[in-house]
């Protein structure tokens, strides 16, 4: 009986010893959770979820200050993934943050602009090329849409382009019952 | 000839829908008449777009080259006549989605003038000329994969390839432009593949085709025996869809090739009857891709088999056929199984175009409503890949793109055998289509966030760096303005600093000052005594 015990407790206090050493050998930067919710934010960056940036936000999720549905440029889907990992009720999106926008990249009127370097300062992913006075253009292929370059500029030349569709980025739609279209007549 | 025909394997699967082949085999293949325009779009293979040597206004020969092949898989495009190049634009090109694509309008001059061009030697060339010169003629697989051809002639030391196949199956309901290609051109066919097993290097050459074309299994036979090549022609059950490559290279060798590898790991190498055809015509000619048979049928008053250029109208190609007849409501290109209805008929004929049928209501009727599925599993029985089609169903109608990936939805050929046999109705395919063209796009915007979150991280990274040296180099010179603290050393920092300008505006003397006119002299000497003014002034 006392063998027993006396094994037991030796057992484990020797497991409690392995998994001590272990947290310390392997203890994980940074914190997994904000990781994992980060991989789900779209990284626009745009700081339409009243943070500036996406893992500003995710740190905010882990540590409960925010709710899971003020990323518009997520949509519903990001909102859905991210109850998923969280274990939560998905909820619509909080309007309040702004509604999904189809996905734009900016574009600047290069007879516009003065070379002011503002919009510069202001892209969070280092997408717009230019020096001080010299004309500047945006990296379409690295712009996230996130619209914070409009509002510095002094000279209001920066647009938002939609994406529109070609045939490298053609999607099959889902498929719906295919209804023929009868032509309505119109009286004279 | 050796009479052993050859044991012939199986593949899981497969579906014997309404053949419809008898209408446009009736008449030999028929030319159509040289159109006015001609549009080229320059996406007419699967690869890199090729990069365009042409601008607008100039005068090409038919075969010239238009646009060279860029980058490790593409392929060049051709003048299909001799012209002038009217617009470089997006037009509509022959693609479910009914989008525009960069294309070049030909106008065509009438003389259909060829540039000048040789057969090319190629017993005596080295193997890696030879492959490049291949790139520049344009050769895709004309099966409808227009996979380019070059490409998979290339050698490679890891994964030696024994057996060519050519396919001849041909098994898609309503399309027999390589059944009539066969009938026609048999020679041209194996001369075709002499070459390729010579590039190759392979020891075995297999010719497949399904037992409902005993005119083109003749025709074949006779030429294998006039050439004294050993090939073995090997005729298939009719069973679609034998004529997708790995189901032809499973029906003739017994070996099943790798779902996410290539045929030739098996030691096998395929390609479309048609394209030996056109490389026999390219290497013993020199004539590069300017054209290509293809199946008029259905709703047309004469159905059959067309040599048309590459960039005619399928509005005149149906003109060519003797025009539509009446109730046709829509153009399918490729067969009812795996085609697609073409966005207008003002789309130009590619590479890829085997076959346009006018289709009617009665021809093609409207599907049923689909019903729910009852897990049947006709549809997996059907499947010549093994799959669940039912799983695969429901995984992509909910959305459930991981769960469907890790059913293999990849793997599927998009033959149709599903859908054909559900009971239920279901358009099985148009759900993987849906599914799997969605997982790349998602997956295209997660690789966009991951560069944007690196991005934004390295900005952050660079801002904060910035703000610590700043914030150094402050705490640096304040120190020092407490330390050094006196005048008297900054004042002669000040003096130094300015004799040292002094010094240097003595030592730069002006080279270009001699030798000039009186004029210029003068010009120089009072600009002179101005500045020296100026320099007094500020003293
Ligand atoms: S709202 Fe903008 S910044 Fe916030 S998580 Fe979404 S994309 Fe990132
Ligand atoms: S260019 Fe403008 S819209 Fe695009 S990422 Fe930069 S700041 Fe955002
Ligand atoms: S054949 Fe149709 S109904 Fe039957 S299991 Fe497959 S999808 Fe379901
Ligand atoms: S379409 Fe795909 S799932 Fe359906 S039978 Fe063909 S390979 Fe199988």
């Amino acid at each position: 009986m006392t063998a027993a015990l006396l094994v037991m407790i030796g057992l484990g206090l020797l497991l409690g010893l392995v998994l001590g050493v272990a947290a310390l050998k392997f203890k994980v930067e940074g914190d997994p959770l904000i990781e994992q919710i980060d991989a789900i934010l779209p990284q626009t960056q745009c700081g339409q979820c009243g943070y500036p940036g996406c893992k500003p936000y995710a740190t905010a999720i882990a540590g409960g200050e925010a709710d899971i549905n003020q990323c518009p440029p997520g949509g519903e889907a990001g909102v859905k993934m991210l109850a998923d990992l969280l274990g939560v009720e998905p909820k619509p999106l909080n309007a309040e943050h702004g509604v999904p926008k189809p996905k734009s990249v900016a574009v600047i009127d290069e007879n516009t602009c003065i070379g002011c370097t503002l919009c510069i300062q202001a892209c969070p992913v280092d997408a717009i090329l230019g020096a001080a006075k010299q004309m500047h253009t945006i990296i379409a292929a690295e712009c996230t849409g996130c619209e914070l370059c409009l509002a510095p500029c002094p000279v209001d030349c920066i647009t938002m382009e939609p994406l529109g569709e070609d045939i490298a980025h053609w999607k099959w739609r889902y498929p719906v019952v295919p209804l023929k279209v009868i032509p309505i007549q119109v009286a004279a | 000839m050796s009479l052993n025909l050859g044991q012939i394997f199986k593949f899981a699967g497969g579906v014997h829908p309404p053949e419809h082949k008898v209408e446009s085999t009736e008449q030999p293949i028929r030319t159509v008449p040289l159109p006015k325009t001609l549009v080229l779009p320059l996406r007419q293979h699967i690869g890199h777009i090729p990069k365009i040597l042409v601008k607008v206004g100039d005068h090409v020969l038919k075969g010239q080259l238009l646009a060279e092949a860029h980058g490790h898989v593409s392929a060049a495009v051709h003048a299909s006549t001799s012209g002038t190049i009217t617009a470089i634009d997006e037009q509509v090109i022959p693609h479910p989605s009914g989008l525009p694509d960069l294309s070049i309008t030909l106008q065509a001059d009438g003389k259909d003038e060829w540039l000048k061009h040789a057969p090319l030697d190629y017993q005596n060339m080295e193997r890696a000329e030879l492959i490049r010169r291949i790139a520049e003629s344009g050769i895709v697989g004309l099966g409808g994969a227009t996979f380019p051809t070059h490409v998979k002639l290339r050698p490679d030391a890891r994964h030696p390839v024994t057996t060519l196949i050519l396919n001849g199956a041909e098994c898609e309901p309503y399309i027999t432009c390589d059944d009539l290609l066969m009938r026609e051109r048999a020679d041209e066919i194996i001369q075709g593949a002499a070459i390729m097993q010579r590039l190759l290097g392979s020891t075995e050459c297999l010719i497949g085709l399904e037992d409902n074309k005993p005119q083109a299994v003749a025709a074949m036979n006779a030429a294998v025996a006039k050439a004294n090549f050993n090939a073995k022609v090997v005729v298939v059950p009719t069973l679609y869809p034998s004529g997708d490559s790995r189901r032809l290279i499973a029906l003739l060798t017994g070996k099943e090739s790798p779902a996410k590898g290539r045929t030739t790991e098996i030691g096998v190498q395929c390609f479309n009857v048609a394209t030996a055809q056109t490389l026999y015509r390219f290497i013993a000619h020199g004539e590069t891709v300017v054209s290509r048979i293809v199946t008029i049928t259905g709703n047309v008053a004469r159905p059959g088999n067309y040599d048309a250029l590459l960039g005619t109208s399928v509005r005149d190609l149906l003109q060519a056929a003797g025009g539509i007849r009446d109730n046709t409501d829509d153009y399918v290109m490729g067969g009812p199984m795996m085609g697609f209805s073409l966005p207008s008929v003002d789309v130009p004929m590619t590479k890829a175009m085997n076959c346009v049928i006018a289709s009617t209501p009665s021809l093609f009727p409207l599907a049923p409503m689909e019903m729910p599925c009852i897990r049947c599993v006709a549809c997996a029985d059907a499947c010549p890949v093994n799959l669940q089609p039912q799983e695969l169903y429901w995984y992509s109608k909910s959305n459930n793109l991981e769960k469907a990936d890790e059913y293999q939805l990849f793997d599927c050929i998009e033959c149709g055998c599903c859908s054909y046999v559900c009971p239920s109705h279901i358009p099985l395919v148009q759900y993987y289509r849906y599914a799997k063209s969605e997982t790349i796009a998602q997956d295209r915007a997660k690789q966009a966030a991951d560069q944007a979150r690196i991005r934004n991280e390295e900005r952050l990274e660079r801002i904060e760096r910035e703000k610590q040296e700043r914030a150094k180099k402050h705490a640096e010179r304040t120190a020092k303005a407490e330390t050094a603290g006196d005048d008297n050393e900054k004042k002669a920092a000040i003096e130094a600093a300015m004799a040292r300008a002094k010094a240097q505006k003595e030592t730069v003397i002006p080279q270009n000052t001699e030798a000039v006119s009186p004029t210029v002299a003068a010009e120089i000497a009072s600009v002179d005594a101005a500045r020296a003014k100026a320099a007094e002034k500020t003293e």
